[in-house]
């Protein structure tokens, strides 16, 4: 560990010797990122027009490696002395941000003391809510947000003669169907096995995966998700696994090929798929909102998002602070929000540009862009829906993953491994709660 | 003969040595004792608060169940890789060390596995074997297995092993081509003299006289599978199915980093530290001695 943060600091203060450029009137901005290919070049979009829209500020992205990485790389930094000024992190890493109290500045209290104007009405609360205080005070800036939709390969379900499924019910009889029509190793599938089979799951059905507003409220939050739902659930995909009408595809998003090579004709994953599916797919797609159970009461309720946001660290000066204040004023413009989304195929984050995406008829070809934001606004989230703050959340899916995978290959039932998903999950929780600023 | 060099200066021979020893020091010892200083204190990630907990971290560890299956499952991993890329490398260096034309290029040819990278070769057999995408994996369902190592823990372990041992077979062939060429042709001409055929010329003659070379071989791939299986563990499995990939190393990471659990993270690299020491020490006494029959 210590070498791995010598290195890091090691390369950090190389690259602040190389790019330290002898006293300019520009202040530089540092914004370390994790977006590679089309989503990179926005990135580079984005701080050029803001680079040429003034004069004063300088905002340089760089690469650091994929969303673990780059929120090391970022640590590491801090740790050294040499953090950047805005860091993206994945939604995940927000309870270990947030408990950073001195090491982030609050957006919120980042535009007041900048004295830009800021009114956080006009972000689209479903996805705000994620990164806000159970007081509404926003504490990162979203960036990229996606959500969890269910693919659909429209000519094969044409070929089996199935309509698109609406419920979960629904869905597993279709894949059944589908598996009875050719597809031996897969009727449907699905990416980030915690994401959507517990967090999703939970939030769209209104029912809590923690306490405490699912750890919004407070850092003594203690996981629920072993309720009848999320046990029923798993045990159905436990059956559905031994017939592979339901195919277990990895932890992450490896397995996405799955759904654009035409093996599995269903696939649940994020929204963010669509630039791979639009590349790839050799046959008529769609999206449609995640099943739910129709015996729930109130079902479907509204999903949460993914992806990540943008972390103003602390110790800078109140100059680099107006210049990040700036930039973000600048990257909530509407029309660069419509950029953005149309670019990227991440949501809009505010309401307005939401409004006008639709109104310059965006998704009438493409209704599936819109699927995500109809999940996402679908009700008025409550304590349940609104986001999740678990600290440790990235070992802590790795751990759920571990129990998941368990009750797949049939080494436990659903309901053991889901009550120890749970019991080990509450240990390093109150780890985190130990560690964490009080 | 004077074997010993003779310095003018006392300050000398320290000064010529100082270089070394300042890297020795800066990269080697230096961070040890970080590690060993971080093992004892209770610390979130960004370094905002540290308490000290004296030997906490390590109480956990081993009231941890999970720690004691991941340090027998290393062993198992350990002992399995270097069994199996000892076994093929003796087998191919015995072929390699015939006469035979071209045998600069097979030697040449077998030493490139060794130049790819632990992720790389992750990724390589993934191609291979991921349960929807890999070639082979196609012909292993044709023949009937069930090939998924995504849900099955063992075929995810075998997988693991054949990925890591391949990469070592290289090295380890290298050591052994070498060995035999040091073997005197004498020494097998005489055996064939006597009548003894290949087979037992191998067992009675080659073997004990490279025995030296296994066992350093053998302490080398242990250390190897220990440590540098990390990158291929990394983008083969993350530790999965279930827990059935996690070794000692992929805990550290995944305490360390992922977790942010650096006191733990720090515990588990002090007692890997020893583990190495240890075989360290046991290799040297060991090879010192030089192991024949």
């Amino acid at each position: 560990m210590a070498l791995r943060h010598f290195g890091a600091a090691a390369a950090v203060a190389i690259a602040v010797g190389m790019t330290a450029s002898p006293a300019l009137a520009v202040t530089e901005i540092q914004w370390w990122h994790a977006m590679t290919g089309a989503n990179n070049d926005v990135i580079v979009k984005l701080a050029t027009d803001f680079n040429a829209s003034q004069a004063d500020y300088k905002v340089i992205p760089t690469y650091k490696g994929n969303y673990p990485d780059t929120m090391n790389a970022g640590i590491a930094a801090f740790r050294a002395g040499n953090a950047p000024h805005i860091m993206q992190v994945f939604e995940v890493g927000t309870a270990t941000m947030m408990a950073a109290t001195g090491a982030v500045k609050p957006v919120y209290k980042l535009m007041a003391d900048a004295g830009e104007k800021f009114d956080p009405k006009i972000y689209l609360p479903a996805i705000t809510g994620y990164y806000s205080t159970s007081k509404g005070e926003m504490l990162s800036f979203p960036f990229n947000s996606s959500s969890t939709v269910m693919w659909v390969n429209l000519d094969e379900l044409k070929k089996a003669n199935v309509e698109i499924p609406k419920t979960w019910p629904e869905t597993f009889e279709a894949a059944k169907k589908l598996k009875a029509a050719g597809h031996d190793t897969c009727g449907f599938s699905g990416s980030w096995v915690t994401w959507v089979n517990l967090e999703q799951l939970s939030a769209w059905h209104n029912v809590p995966l923690a306490s405490k507003a699912n750890g919004l409220d407070g850092f003594d939050t203690v996981l629920e998700f072993n309720g009848p739902l999320q046990v029923k659930h798993l045990e159905t995909l436990v059956e559905l696994q031994k017939t592979k009408t339901y195919d277990y595809a990895g932890r992450t998003n490896t397995g996405e090929g799955r759904f654009t090579s035409g093996e599995c004709p269903i696939y649940l994953t994020s929204s963010a798929f669509f630039g791979n599916v639009k590349a790839q797919a050799k046959f008529n797609f769609t999206a449609v909102p995640m099943p739910y159970y129709p015996d729930v009461k109130g079902a479907p309720q509204n999903s949460i998002i993914g992806g990540a946001s943008l972390w103003v660290m602390g110790g800078k000066s109140a100059e680099e602070y107006k210049g990040v204040a700036k930039f973000l004023t600048f990257l909530s413009d509407t029309d660069r929000q419509v950029y953005i989304h149309k670019a990227s195929g991440y949501l809009p984050i505010t309401k307005a540009a939401y409004a006008k995406a639709k109104e310059e008829g965006f998704y009438k070809d493409q209704p599936y862009l819109e699927t995500p934001l109809i999940e996402l606004t679908n009700k008025e989230p409550t304590d349940n829906s609104r986001g999740l703050r678990l600290g440790n959340m990235v070992q802590l899916r790795d751990v759920w993953s571990e129990e998941i995978e368990q009750a797949l290959a049939g080494k436990k039932t659903a309901k053991q491994a889901l009550d120890a998903a749970v019991e080990r999950g509450n240990t390093m929780l109150r780890q985190f709660e130990k560690t964490a600023v009080k | 003969m004077q074997k010993q060099a003779i310095f003018q200066s006392r300050l000398l021979p320290y000064a010529l040595v100082a270089p070394q020893l300042a890297i020795v020091l800066i990269f080697f010892y230096w961070p040890a004792l970080q590690a060993v200083i971080q093992s004892f204190l209770l610390q979130d990630a960004f370094g905002l608060s540290t308490s000290f907990v004296w030997f906490e971290n390590y109480v956990d560890l081993f009231r941890d169940a999970a720690y004691f299956e991941a340090v027998v499952r290393t062993f198992v991993f350990s002992f399995a890789i270097a069994a199996t890329s000892l076994s093929f490398a003796l087998l191919l260096a015995v072929m390699a060390d015939k006469p035979l034309r071209g045998s600069m290029l097979y030697r040449t040819l077998l030493i490139w596995p060794y130049a790819v990278a632990p992720p790389v070769v992750g990724v390589l057999w993934i191609f291979m074997l991921h349960p929807s995408l890999g070639v082979l994996s196609r012909y292993l369902r044709n023949m009937g297995i069930d090939w998924n190592p995504l849900l099955n823990g063992d075929q995810a372990a075998s997988l693991i092993i054949l990925a890591a041992a391949w990469k070592q077979i290289s090295y380890n062939f290298l050591f052994f081509l070498a060995g035999l060429q040091a073997i005197p042709k004498s020494v097998f001409e005489a055996a064939a003299i006597d009548g003894a055929r290949p087979m037992r010329r191998f067992w009675t003659v080659t073997f004990p006289l490279l025995s030296p070379t296994i066992f350093f071989l053998l302490v080398v791939n242990i250390v190897y599978a220990f440590f540098d299986t990390f990158g291929i563990i990394d983008t083969m499995t993350r530790g999965g199915p279930g827990t059935s990939t996690v070794t000692l190393v992929y805990k550290v990471y995944s305490d360390g980093l992922l977790g942010g659990n650096l006191g733990s993270s720090a515990a588990q690299s002090v007692i890997l530290m020893v583990m190495v020491i240890v075989l360290t020490g046991i290799q040297f006494r060991f090879v010192e001695r030089k192991v024949t029959y």
